[in-house]
């Protein structure tokens, strides 16, 4: 049955799962009551989205005073945050749309969390450009519709409103994109369920019932989705990174940022999905489908991106040297050794330096030090945005202008705020909806389950039966065994 | 075959249940060789290899996907230089009034959306899938585990149904059910 498969390829889910097992499995969040840590992970969650809501009204009511920006820092916390967000808000469609034209079957494994981090990440990421205008209550004007102002248009040319465009639309495809991958799924849960939620999920399922054809057009759809996807989640870093770089500030104006960004976006993404999996995976016991393989695959990635970051930040530091030019080298010497050295040092400390670790296969295979690093580049990603943004704009063309910011407990509790609605979000999300792509998941079985290939395959001669529940969440070293030449 | 609509009371749906991809597609090249004329197949998840046996031509859903896809393009870019040169010219940084390469991130942009947008509400449509939808649904493990092959028993006499279950019997079946269906 593996006759298809590399010998070298481990298998993506463990304990000789059947069909039903897999179903089972993975509908069992939405069908039991939840758990003391998720009511208490929910509890706290909405605590941080009410301080959220509290910041934007505060905000609004007090007006945009309320924060610490002045006319030199006129993004600060704000669209720091924005640019985090939407950072992480790519892994999502990545996973699913690039890996799907790649054929890599790991991502079933994790496409639909990270789908709907992604959703939620960039629900996050679209506040601030909204609170950040002061005045919510206009924030339509940003759509160009006809109106009684001439009727006045937008400006089509300018960056920041491709990134309108660029936002609504990755979000518009995401949510489709994910939906319909849902759909198939939110019928297996229909089918098991009765009254209420059979009524529900009848609904939500969309009258799904598992025909050739359908099945046929569903997969078409998620191809073609993906291949629209693939260069739209590159173009929306892209245009997110022409905000500063089609500007004409020292340190923003670089040929370097969309590639950075973009690099920068997938790196701080996958570390989000790997903080969120982990945690998923142990309290949800979906172990055997969240496997080591994926998280050292993911790990892979962080590596590969982490390195292109730093090779860009590497370059910037060239470049300004090389160009000759003293305000270019103004603006990079003040970033490393100016008032925001401290956020310089954070990023690269955790953007560059500590994500070498991941040479090392044990370290990239073990839980530990993999949710520590996911949490290291959060931070670091938010460092790197907070080091473009803020240090360019405090020491700017006339020194009787510089000055320096530092965020009221609004800007903070805001920022907070959107973690809160982040997690409010996903908590609810792994109530309703199955976690794992049930069918996509069923599709690997017979090439990836560990009853067909690994070390662990019936075929094999060295494994007695049962003893094939190997635990996933151990930290075990599983290579060279079953990576038979 | 796949989304006949008739308008009959109701249709008598014959259909076997199997616990295994492999087991349904020998059945179906069975189903082929005997000349049964299979009404729709059921599955869990996409089963490849399945839709040439069942004759199923491939979908066209990129040839919509395509046009709308277009649509957007064209709109995008068409709207914008009617903006910028006819209805409300305005100099931004001394740039020409139709600056197309500025056009460009929206059209993607654009492009893209209608494109999506617009082929999966074709997806939902032709599939005939809607949160109100009254579709066939047979047996609560199709989407489980188990893969149906279901014929329409409607205008059969007893002996062709004897034929079909015989069929399900030898082909490894695991369950035959009758079901009365909207047609």
């Amino acid at each position: 049955m593996s006759g298809h498969v590399a010998p070298v390829r481990r298998p993506l889910i463990e304990g000789s799962k059947t069909y039903h097992q897999i179903t089972e499995d993975i509908c069992r969040p939405t069908e039991t009551a939840p758990s003391v840590s998720w009511i208490i992970a929910f509890i706290v969650s909405v605590i941080c989205l009410g301080m959220f809501v509290f910041g934007v009204a505060w905000t609004v009511w007090v007006g945009i005073g309320s924060w610490n920006l002045n006319r030199t820092i006129n993004w600060g916390w704000d669209i720091t945050n924005f640019v985090w967000w939407v950072g992480i808000g790519h892994a999502g469609t990545l996973i699913s749309a690039i890996l799907l034209l790649f054929r890599q079957k790991w991502r079933t494994g994790v496409n639909r969390a990270a789908e709907a981090m992604t959703i939620f990440a960039v629900i996050c990421a679209g506040q601030f450009p909204l609170i950040h205008m002061g005045r919510l209550w206009l924030a339509i004007f940003i759509f160009p519709y006809p109106n009684t102002r001439g009727p006045l248009w937008v400006n089509f040319n300018s960056p920041l409103l491709w990134d309108v465009f660029a936002i609504s639309t990755y979000f518009t495809v995401s949510l489709l994109f994910w939906y319909a991958g849902l759909v198939p799924d939110l019928a297996t849960v229909r089918d098991r369920a009765k009254g209420i939620r059979k009524k529900i999920y009848s609904a939500v399922s969309f009258g799904w019932n598992g025909s050739a054809k359908h099945w046929q057009r569903w997969e078409s759809l998620s191809l073609i989705l993906a291949g629209l996807a693939t260069p739209l989640v590159l173009s929306v870093h892209t245009i997110v990174s022409f905000d500063f770089a089609t500007s004409v500030i020292p340190g923003w104006h670089t040929t370097i940022f969309p590639p950075y960004f973009v690099a920068g976006a997938i790196f701080s993404g996958f570390a989000m999905v790997l903080t969120l999996m982990l945690i998923a995976r142990k309290v949800l016991h979906l172990e055997q489908y969240i496997t080591m393989e994926h998280i050292e695959s993911m790990n892979k990635v962080i590596l590969l991106t982490g390195s292109i970051v730093g090779v860009a930040y590497l370059t910037e530091l060239f470049i300004a040297w090389y160009s000759g030019y003293i305000y270019e080298q103004f603006a990079f010497l003040n970033r490393v050794l100016g008032p925001y050295y401290w956020s310089y040092i954070g990023m690269m400390l955790c953007n560059v330096i500590s994500p070498q670790i991941f040479w090392s296969k044990k370290l990239r295979t073990s839980l530990f030090w993999t949710f520590f690093m996911s949490i290291f580049i959060n931070i670091g990603m938010w460092f790197e945005r907070f080091v473009i943004i803020a240090t360019t704009l405090a020491r700017d063309y006339l020194p009787s202008s510089w000055s320096y910011y530092v965020p009221t407990w609004v800007e903070i509790i805001i920022f907070i705020g959107t973690l809160g609605l982040f997690f409010t979000l996903f908590l609810i999300f792994t109530r309703v909806a199955p976690v794992v792509a049930i069918a996509e998941v069923k599709s690997i079985l017979k090439t990836s389950g560990d009853q067909y290939i690994g070390p662990n395959a019936h075929h094999g001669h060295h494994v007695p039966a049962g003893a094939n529940d190997l635990s996933a969440g151990s930290t075990v070293d599983i290579d060279d065994d079953n990576t038979t030449k | 075959m796949a989304d006949t609509q008739t308008t009959d009371a109701g249709r008598n749906i014959l259909f076997g249940l199997y616990d295994d991809e492999e087991k349904l597609l020998d059945a179906v090249k069975a189903a082929n060789a005997d000349h049964l004329d299979i009404d729709e197949v059921y599955t869990p998840f996409p089963v490849h290899g399945l839709d040439p046996l069942l004759g199923l031509e491939e979908s066209r859903l990129h040839q919509a996907g395509f046009v709308f896809g277009t649509i957007g393009c064209l709109f995008g870019f068409g709207f914008m230089t009617w903006v910028f040169t006819r209805d409300w010219p305005i100099i931004f940084g001394g740039k020409p009034y139709w600056s197309v390469p500025a056009f460009i991130p929206i059209t993607f942009e654009l492009t893209v959306l209608f494109a999506s947008v617009g082929m999966v509400l074709v997806f939902y449509t032709i599939c005939g899938l809607a949160p109100w939808a009254e579709t066939r649904r047979l047996h609560d493990r199709i989407t489980d585990d188990k893969f149906c092959i279901a014929f329409d028993a409607t205008d059969l006499d007893n002996g062709a149904v004897d034929k079909l279950r015989d069929y399900f019997s030898k082909t490894g079946a695991e369950s035959v059910h009758n079901k009365m269906v909207a047609a």
